[in-house]
């Protein structure tokens, strides 16, 4: 690990002032992620500027959603009644996500802004575009069992690790940011950039840009929001395949529904073709596939990833399925 | 609790608990008596001796020690897997902050190419690739640079900051290109590679029932949940110099005569002690990383500690190789087997002397008359393979065990019926009669215990919403052994007997077990018995390796306790009660020593010191020859019975129950035995479910060195263990006791791959068994 000064920041627009005096500055949150890339020498920041204790609320908003700041701890969104009440599938993909101590750790927006896990991108000694570009990658013909199957280019196959930002893509969610030009607002499906021929360029970020806080809008079919992560350790494994999933019927037809996948996409993937392809349609078997089908189209599957597409095809229709199910149950209900 | 009802071997004369131990170990000897069951301090549930030191850290472990003015150390590690290192620039590393040393092959003292285990009978190192004495490369991880600093953050950032440049050469790191120039290997573990016996391929051919399957496992890497380290200092009094060493060692002794030869020295100029070791499992022998920090201590005149990081195990120590085994069977109707093949390639190097022995548990499980096993080996540049729990077994009853379970359905038998219709009378190579196989009881009692016939055999009958379930089983087994070599101390006084042996405590409970069978051998409380360990200093050499341990201490204590009690009634006054009896008509019991069926004749040890005029009186015994295994076939056995739930959305797989049913002799202590047996099952489903080293065929290069990448299982992935045993003493061993650190692993794989099978229909026939291959 490099040498680094460390400032602990009073407020949101110190911060953003020390950034910007201050050549290769960055925010640190829970510090759960990039402190482990600066032990390995991936990341080696000349300052930290510990951001960890601004924005610890999670306040109602106006409308109804929710208002959370971004120095909230993954464990303590998580467990936060009205996060359990009105967005069921946030908190459990948060709670399938590291282990309590790190969840205890890490912040909302130092979930969002984590690295990949990509091994090549881990190994100095290997070669990988998202930590120098044109240098290649590896992972290509390499270990890529973990890598995506969307999004993809012949530069990186590098996922997003992030369940809690699945869930959070599913959901709508906005992103507050603040940086020297003052305050702006965009949909955290704009946050992320596809890799392209940059993967070093993972966010749309400007390089004092903080993130203060992430809105929730109001969703009533998010009360039974859910999210299902498939891997082969049973816990402490980044997905293989997460779905976060809403469904929302009028009669037979589906009126709404959102559909966000994890561990294929080399960002948090909203899958809005399956959505375009499932919304006003009969709640059906025949709907669903044709739905995820059509996500899939677009897939490139390398070698030891392949098995993803039909992984993708099965969960995502067995959660369509339990999601219809239980849409019927609550229409019986009420 | 146990459902054996312990049998005693008639051949015998029972001796009483406290009588001394005869000749266990020969055909017309008997039974060591701490094995018969009447000891009331044999088999109880005695808590870890060292438990509460552990738990509230006041146990040192290697990286704990310190010396005054003692360096950091930390390695860097080539990037290239075979070639030559161009130049290293050291000048920014040199000039930074608290760096006091970078040593690389320039300016590295001269060191002899270390002795390697196997390939010398006082070797305790992995391989003998030279230790930073060129600018050649072997593997890719080699270390390359060692910096020594004042802080571990200072090392460590000067290690980082080297800039290595390399000449590239071509590097055989592609195991499926190595294995077709596959080789035989002098001999696997001391014997022949090949095995024959009658006509395994023609009886296969004209067999009527026949299974012909390739299995493949991957690299295993060694994950101690202590990384190795060492701290140490050379001492030097004007004339003779001498080194001191804390290390986390699993061969204290080996370690010693190895570094001895490596720097040029008198073993009794090295002393290496290894009080606490955080697990071994073959691991903890002789590395670079030992001899590297030795050499830079010396050469900066400091002392050095040197804690690898968990990246550095997976560089610096070696892990259990890749396999692709065939086993054909080949059965009549009934499912007697009429053949049995069972041959394939391990990856190795030309730098050490572990073919993968996988076919160690064939040699003894089944009856069969026609029989062929082989080892070859795959030469990769790479680090050498090594021990790794259960070498050979852990992956080759993963192949056979699996194979059986095909047949049976072939066949259309239950699985457990089939194996005990191969049941051997005597050993199937060497013709031995058994010293003690209590596997068909065994497995009969799992067997009820787990609800093995509520199994349905056809596979997929049965399920609970998304999940498919089913049972699978199979037969664990590893072999007793006693290495020679080993010796004890005892010294009696009068509040007690402090029993000195040069054996290791990894966590299995060797401080434990040992404090309760000296307390039993000699008579007296538990409370005042001192057993030390875990030093090179102490009588004899005890490997903590091949489940021998046990055994090894047993058979020196045994020896130590007859030449205690014949220091005793050396010294007996002519009135003394015990005045004319000899060895074979004494027990030690109640704190002294008594006849044998007489109550009256005793004396205490306290009186006969007193009688003595000693404060103490001090023995020390090398065990007797390790002859056992010439007149018997020793081996341990088991049955792992599983029931799995298979996603059939996501191909998931999870452990629902598993149970071990073991016939492992006389039990010495119930709580740390079935912590040991469940450690080794637990081991056992990170095999079957996820452990794979990735080892990129393109570089050579590990690129999963952490615990984040490199899986094994955790909490949620355990299910409740239930383990369960015999009981019934091998009247050939020390204590009716054979080995128990390493059954538990084996037959792990395969149970689970049955399983698999009867809950899904899918043969999964490469490990590990992810979801993947069950979509």
């Amino acid at each position: 690990m490099r040498a680094f000064d460390y400032h602990q920041a009073v407020g949101s627009e110190q911060a953003i002032e020390r950034a910007m005096r201050r050549e290769q500055a960055r925010y640190l949150g829970g510090g759960t992620n990039l402190v482990d890339l600066m032990r390995e020498t991936i990341e080696g920041p000349a300052m930290l500027i510990d951001v960890s204790n601004l924005a610890r609320d999670i306040e109602e908003s106006e409308s109804g959603g929710l208002f959370i700041g971004a120095g909230v701890t993954n464990a303590e969104l998580a467990a936060d009644p009205r996060v359990r009440r009105q967005y069921p599938g946030l908190s459990r993909a948060i709670l399938c996500g590291a282990s309590a101590q790190i969840r205890n750790r890490a912040t909302v927006a130092g979930n969002l802004l984590q690295r990949t896990r990509c091994a090549y991108f881990y190994d100095i000694g290997a070669h990988c575009n998202k930590r120098e570009p044109g240098n290649g990658c590896d992972a290509q013909e390499g270990f890529h069992r973990y890598h995506a199957i969307l999004g993809t280019s012949s530069s990186c196959l590098a996922t997003h690790p992030s369940d809690m930002a699945v869930a959070m893509v599913a959901l709508e969610a906005r992103v507050h940011l603040r940086g020297r030009d003052g305050e702006r607002v965009i949909a955290l499906t704009e946050l992320y950039r596809e890799p392209g021929e940059r993967p070093d360029l993972e966010t749309v970020l400007t390089a004092e840009e903080l993130i203060v806080a992430v809105e929730l809008p109001p969703l009533p079919m998010a009360a039974s929001s859910e999210y299902r992560k498939v891997r082969d350790r049973a816990s402490y494994a980044f997905a293989l395949l997460s779905v976060a999933s809403m469904l929302e019927l009028d009669g037979a037809t589906i009126k709404q529904v959102r559909l966000a996948l994890g561990g294929v996409g080399t960002r948090p993937w909203r899958a809005w073709k399956a959505e375009a392809a499932l919304r006003g349609r009969p709640a059906n078997a025949a709907t669903f596939e044709a739905a995820i089908d059509a996500e899939l189209a677009a897939a490139r599957p390398q070698s030891d990833n392949a098995f993803k597409v039909q992984l993708a095809r099965r969960v995502v229709i067995s959660e369509l399925n339990q999601r219809l199910a239980q849409a019927r149950q609550g229409g019986e209900a009420s | 609790m146990n459902p054996f009802t312990p049998s005693h071997d008639t051949r015998h004369e029972e001796k009483p608990p406290g009588a001394l131990a005869g000749d266990y170990w020969r055909p017309d000897g008997s039974p060591d008596p701490l094995g018969s069951g009447l000891h009331a301090g044999i088999g109880v549930s005695l808590a870890r001796v060292d438990g509460q030191r552990k738990v509230t850290g006041q146990a040192p472990f290697a990286a704990e020690f310190r010396f005054a003015d003692m360096l950091y150390a930390a390695l860097s590690y080539s990037t290239i897997a075979n070639g030559r290192i161009v130049d290293i620039d050291t000048r920014a590393a040199e000039a930074m902050d608290g760096v006091v040393l970078v040593m690389t092959h320039e300016n590295a003292p001269p060191l002899r190419t270390p002795p390697v285990f196997l390939g010398s009978p006082h070797g305790a190192a992995g391989d003998d690739y030279p230790v930073m004495q060129s600018d050649r490369v072997h593997w890719n991880g080699q270390p390359v640079a060692l910096v020594l600093a004042e802080t571990q953050e200072q090392a460590d950032a000067a290690a980082e900051s080297l800039l290595v440049r390399y000449a590239r050469e071509t590097a055989m790191t592609d195991f499926e290109i190595a294995k077709s120039q596959a080789r035989e290997p002098d001999s696997v573990l001391g014997g022949p590679a090949t095995i024959t016996r009658g006509d395994a391929d023609a009886a296969f051919e004209t067999a009527a029932y026949r299974i012909d399957a390739t299995y493949t496992t991957p690299r295993h890497n060694h994950n101690a949940i202590e990384p190795h380290a060492l701290t140490l200092a050379w001492h030097h009094d004007g004339k003779r110099e001498t080194l001191r060493i804390h290390d986390a060692s699993q061969c204290v002794d080996l370690a010693v005569t190895s570094l001895a030869d490596v720097f040029g020295l008198d073993p009794g100029q090295i002393h290496v002690t290894s009080p606490f070791v955080g697990g071994g499992f073959g691991s903890k022998t002789l590395w670079q990383h030992q001899i590297l920090a030795a050499a830079a201590a010396k050469l900066a005149a400091r002392p050095v500690r040197l804690a690898l990081s968990r990246e550095g195990v997976y560089r610096v120590v070696g892990g259990r190789a890749c396999t692709e085994q065939r086993v054909a069977l080949g059965a009549d109707s009934s499912g007697k087997l009429q053949a049995l093949v069972h041959t394939g390639v391990a990856a190795m190097t030309r730098h050490n002397y572990l073919p993968e022995p996988f076919v160690q548990a064939t040699k003894c499980l089944y009856g069969v008359d026609n029989l062929r096993l082989a080892v070859t080996v795959a030469d990769m540049h790479m680090l050498a393979n090594t021990f790794m729990r259960a070498p050979g077994e852990a992956v080759g009853t993963f192949a056979l065990e699996s194979a059986l379970d095909e047949l049976a359905e072939l066949l259309g038998m239950d699985p457990l019926a089939l194996r005990a219709r191969n049941e051997p009378e005597r050993d199937p190579l060497s013709g031995l009669p058994f010293s003690s196989r209590h596997l068909r009881e065994a497995a009969s009692a799992g067997a009820e215990r787990f609800g093995w016939s509520s199994r349905h055999a056809a596979p997929g009958s049965r399920r609970e919403g998304e999940w498919q379930i089913g049972m699978g089983c199979a037969t664990a087994t590893y072999p007793y052994q006693r290495m020679p070599g080993a010796a004890a101390r005892i010294t009696l006084d009068a509040e007690g007997a402090t029993v000195e042996v040069a054996a290791h405590e990894m966590g299995m409970g060797t401080a434990t077990v040992q404090t309760q069978v000296a307390a039993a051998r000699l008579g007296l409380p538990v409370e005042t018995i001192r057993f030390r360990y875990g030093d090179s200093s102490l009588a004899g050499a005890v490997l903590a390796g091949g489940s021998q341990q046990t055994a090894a201490i047993g058979g020196a204590v045994i020896a130590a306790q007859r030449a205690l009690v014949d220091a005793l009634l050396a010294r007996l006054e002519d009135d003394s009660p015990l005045a004319g009896l000899s060895a074979d008509d004494i027990e030690c019991r109640d704190a002294g020593l008594g006849a044998i069926g007489n109550a009256v004749r005793f004396v205490s040890y306290r009186e006969l010191l007193e009688q003595a005029g000693k404060r103490e009186i001090s023995v020390e015994a090398k065990a007797a020859d390790s002859e056992e295994k010439s007149h018997w076939s020793m081996h341990s056995f088991g049955t792992i019975f599983c029931e799995v739930g298979v996603s059939e959305v996501s191909g998931e797989v999870r452990v629902r129950r598993l149970l071990g049913s073991f016939d492992c002799g006389r039990i010495l202590n119930a709580k740390t035995a079935a912590s040991q047996f469940r450690g080794g099952m637990i081991m056992g489903l990170g095999l079957a479910l996820m452990e794979e080293t990735w080892f990129d065929a393109r570089s050579g290069r590990i690129m999963n060195p952490s615990l984040a990448d490199y899986h094994v299982p955790v909490q949620m992935d355990v299910p409740d263990i239930d383990v369960m045993w015999t009981d019934i003493p091998d009247p050939h061993t020390p204590m009716g006791a054979r080995g128990i650190g390493e059954i538990g692993i084996t037959g792990v794989g395969a149970a689970v791959a049955n399983a698999v099978y009867n809950a899904c229909g899918k043969r999964v026939r490469d490990l590990p068994i992810t979801l993947d291959k069950l979509l």
